[in-house]
């Protein structure tokens, strides 16, 4: 575990988190090596949303330890995190509704602009320059997923997996070191899992990723290592096969879902 | 052949205007709205010269809490408390140091309202709708009745009164009074405006309408969410004050009656009735807020009604105009015209298809 430090990935040491009397995370441990994915299962209610948002600072561990890099992640507010380089989509994708998809995307790219706020006032200093390269930005992203045609459209007309396109790019946008991916496949269909599956795969060469997702298939198909969470606990932890054939997952999540 | 000519010479031209830098589009834009001003100001009488330039600091009141409104998604029943502190800060500066100049007067009746407003909202940034409504309701009632706490320095009711300087010694055989004034009063407005509208349509605008529209989705993307909304209420306060301080100027007068809490309220309905996203709905709210009360007095006039219902008839005026334009159209006056223009847009080039 403590090998991780060294190498840079993530690493995750005895979290607990607890809402009033429920304990929805028991010392939780992971890791997750640099330029892999990591997959993170278990049943609705296992704790795997709380993980993510004890990581991203919209949760308050009450013991434990994150680090990125090295860096401790905990007790940081969540607009921290983007600066470290860590990008999260949400599972409900938060799109801004009354924005266009390129707006929405040049604010995932936000952080690589310079201008402070008299730049923004009085319209001077690096405001064009800022200006161009986040939209060169953010175009970049909408077409690395196919989508840049729809950049002047507003998200709420365009089709679920569309949206879900838009959401990765914004995540995308600021070149992240490691990647929250919150249940990406979600909704979609077989067709766009696979591309999915095919993209997060790619995303290993530039990144780290982490992946909460309930659609097994996939995981097992994209993760280098995955780890099981019931009620809060990490049951299990290694890679797909041994997951597969692991009797207390089989239990506690795959025996449900066949 | 020649009509097509003109219209890809247009497009051609209307490219370039969108490309060219910001900050040129809006500064071009007001430097035109400014010479309509001159204009407008040399062509009508003393009196409605007086008149445009109250519509001037109105519309820079608007436009403020407008940005505040409509980008950031704060809402304020405060805002004639900046008014307050940008127009007594103007006349305590006109009587206590005498040598200051305008501009100088006005940047600092700017700098005293965003202080104000840096407390306020540094205050309200963790308040939500009703909450930050009461708590900026508060500042309406409460800061006006300072001027009562401290009459000999703030003049008590009867505020204080000062005399301002007119047109300068050179120009001041052709230019009267009122219509120096009104530049004066047009020129601060303008710039202030550019500076509202560089936010708006900037980083700054896309970053606040971020953290409205989805605050853990900006936060995510690295926007800090409470300083955001406090940078958007100091300027929405800057905006407060400089109309104070340009209405101070206009009337040689600052009494705290001015800044009640009708103020505050009217300022809201003028954002309303004219419409968010668009500084145009500004200027609709503004013109609301002057003409209607002109209207009600000449009305009341007119009608030899006492002085009890005729004070009443401009508040009951704008309050009816409000109902009626938010039934018609519920996006205020300019999302409707912008609704009329579309519409007559597609009759002319007919629903079959573009005419090209």
């Amino acid at each position: 575990m403590t090998s991780t430090e060294g190498t840079g990935g993530l690493l995750v040491e005895d979290v607990s988190v607890r809402f009033g009397g429920v304990v929805a995370l028991r010392d939780v441990s992971l890791t997750a090596a640099p330029n892999t994915v990591t997959g993170i299962i278990g049943p609705n209610g296992a704790g795997k949303t709380t993980l993510y948002n004890a990581l991203c600072g919209l949760v308050r561990a009450d013991s434990g330890r994150i680090s990125w890099r090295g860096t401790p992640l905990l007790g940081r507010r969540p607009d921290e995190l983007a600066g470290l380089g860590v990008a999260r989509t949400l599972q409900g994708m938060n799109l801004f509704p009354l924005m266009t998809v390129a707006e929405n995307v040049m604010v995932g790219a936000d952080r690589l602009a310079r201008g402070g706020t008299l730049a923004a006032l009085t319209g001077l200093g690096r405001v064009g320059r800022d200006e161009r390269r986040l939209r060169a930005r953010a175009l970049d992203a909408l077409a690395e997923f196919g989508v840049a045609h729809l950049a002047e459209a507003l998200p709420p007309s365009l089709p679920f997996g569309l949206r879900k396109r838009v959401a990765l790019a914004r995540a995308l946008a600021a070149d992240p070191d490691l990647l929250l991916l919150d249940e990406p496949a979600g909704g979609l269909s077989a067709e766009e899992i696979a591309e999915l599956a095919e993209r997060i795969r790619g995303f290993r060469e530039r990144m780290t990723v982490l992946l909460v997702e309930h659609h097994m298939d996939m995981v097992m198909d994209v993760c280098d290592h995955i780890a099981v969470l019931n009620f809060g606990r990490v049951i299990a932890a290694g890679p797909p096969e041994a997951i597969r054939a692991d009797a207390a997952v089989t239990e506690a999540y795959l025996g449900d879902a066949a | 052949m020649t009509d097509d000519t003109a219209r890809t010479g247009r497009a051609a031209v209307l490219d370039r205007w969108r490309r060219s830098p910001m900050l040129l589009r809006h500064l071009a834009a007001a430097l035109a709205a400014f010479l309509g001003i001159v204009l407008l100001t040399s062509v009508t009488d003393p009196f409605t010269n007086l008149r445009i330039a109250t519509i001037g600091y109105h519309l820079v009141a608007v436009a403020g809490l407008a940005l505040l409104i409509g980008v950031s998604g704060q809402i304020s029943l405060g805002h004639g408390a900046f008014m307050f502190i940008g127009a007594y800060t103007m006349a305590l500066l006109v009587i206590h140091v005498p040598g200051s100049p305008l501009w100088a007067n006005l940047l600092l009746a700017i700098a005293a309202s965003c202080a104000a407003g840096v407390a306020v909202g540094a205050a309200t940034a963790r308040l939500h709708g009703p909450y930050l409504a009461g708590a900026t309701l508060i500042l309406a009632v409460g800061l006006p009745a300072v001027a009562l706490r401290y009459p000999e320095a703030l003049g008590g009711s009867n505020g204080l009164t000062f005399s301002v300087a007119g047109t300068p010694p050179a120009l001041s055989d052709t230019v009267p009074d009122p219509r120096w004034q009104s530049w004066v009063v047009w020129l601060a407005v303008l710039l202030a405006l550019v500076v509202v509208a560089n936010v708006s349509r900037g980083r700054l605008g896309r970053r606040l309408r971020a953290v409205r529209d989805d605050e853990a989705a900006a936060a995510l993307s690295g926007l800090r969410p409470g300083r955001l909304r406090t940078v958007a209420f100091v300027i929405s306060a800057g905006c407060g004050g400089l109309a104070g301080a340009l209405q101070a100027y206009l009337l040689g007068t600052a009494t705290p009656s001015s800044f009640g809490l009708a103020l505050s309220l009217s300022l809201l309905a003028a954002v309303v009735l004219g419409g968010l996203g668009s500084l145009w709905g500004a200027l609709w709210g503004a013109l609301a807020l002057v003409y209607v009360e002109v209207w009600g007095h000449d009305a009341a006039e007119a009608l030899g009604l006492s002085d009890h219902v005729a004070n009443n008839l401009p508040i009951a005026l704008f309050g009816a105009a409000l109902i009626a334009i938010v039934l018609l159209w519920p996006s205020g006056v300019q999302g409707g015209l912008a609704r009329l223009g579309a519409a007559v847009r597609t009759r002319r080039i007919g629903p079959g298809g573009r005419p090209d």
